[in-house]
């Protein structure tokens, strides 16, 4: 995957701590999925993507992040749907906010939750396995990452005229 | 276009899969100048809604189950309705939003958003 592709998922994710928080987030070095590894924490959610790119994109939190988050929002009573809730409304924001960079081709599912135990499987995409970038995202000492798993379709182009 | 009489209290839909977000618009729309406000999930219940509720204005998010926002506007607007449908949406790309105003909304606002944003988007709207 390229590097300017992290890059726009990196962007997009500060920018999101930024603007719904009172802090801004910390982003480690992205690094490639080792397949033993599974990087999945507290809740995550998965989006599907398509048209000029196939794959998936993911967002995976710990409970504290997720529960210092709340209130920024304006929500005084945290419970695990609204976590759940949060986990995808992030992975749709930063997933969506990406196609100011990568154009509405770059078209994505609602988001999925899924149990954490799943979440390295959910990522891999089915078929040709594809390579996982991990983004770690630190938010005031919460953890949390991103899990981009991206690969450029062909775009088939009309055939010219024969006349 | 119709503008709502903003001199009594007005009725609010907000149409979005994410619970959050719903009750984010909601809490900062309800110490505005909304008397009334339901909530939706998706664009199949927002129209089911509609009819009965008559809002002035509508929220809506485009990336939805059921039925997504670009389709919900579309069908809104075939109900020659007068209210103002603001999109709130992650969706950045330009073209996104320009078909979205061709299918009839009034305004697209980019999420994330916050009540400073959010107000500033249904003022100007309802003033304009």
């Amino acid at each position: 995957m390229e590097e300017k592709i992290l890059k726009i998922f990196a962007d997009s994710t500060t920018r999101y701590f930024a603007t719904v928080s009172d802090g801004s987030a910390r982003l480690g070095t992205p690094y490639l999925r080792d397949e033993t590894e599974n990087p999945a924490l507290d809740y995550a959610a998965v989006i599907g993507i398509s048209g000029h790119y196939r794959g998936r994109v993911c967002y995976t939190a710990t409970r504290e992040q997720l529960h210092a988050l709340l209130p920024q929002f304006g929500e005084t009573e945290c419970d695990e749907s609204l976590y759940a809730d949060l986990v995808g409304e992030i992975t749709n924001t930063i997933s969506g906010n990406a196609r100011e960079s990568l154009g509405a081709g770059f078209m994505i599912s609602p988001p999925v939750l899924i149990p954490a135990s799943a979440a390295a499987g959910a990522i891999a995409d089915a078929g040709a396995p594809l390579p996982c970038y991990v983004l770690p995202v630190t938010w005031k000492e919460h953890r949390s990452r991103v899990l981009v798993t991206l690969q450029p379709q062909p775009v088939h182009k009309p055939a010219p005229d024969a006349t | 276009m119709t503008r709502p009489d903003t001199s009594r209290p007005m009725k609010l839909l907000v149409v979005d899969d994410s619970t959050v977000v719903r009750r984010v618009v909601e809490r900062n729309m309800k110490r505005s100048r909304f008397g009334e406000i339901r909530l939706a999930c998706n664009g199949r219940e927002a129209l089911a809604v509609f009819d009965q509720f008559q809002p002035d204005v509508v929220t809506l998010d485009i990336t939805m189950p059921e039925m997504d926002g670009l389709t919900t506007v579309e069908i809104l607007r075939q109900k020659k309705t007068s209210a103002i449908i603001l999109i709130i949406s992650a969706l950045a790309d330009r073209s996104t939003a320009v078909e979205a105003l061709k299918r009839g909304a009034h305004g697209f606002l980019l999420k994330p958003i916050t009540p400073e944003s959010l107000h500033l988007a249904i003022e100007d709207l309802l003033n304009n």
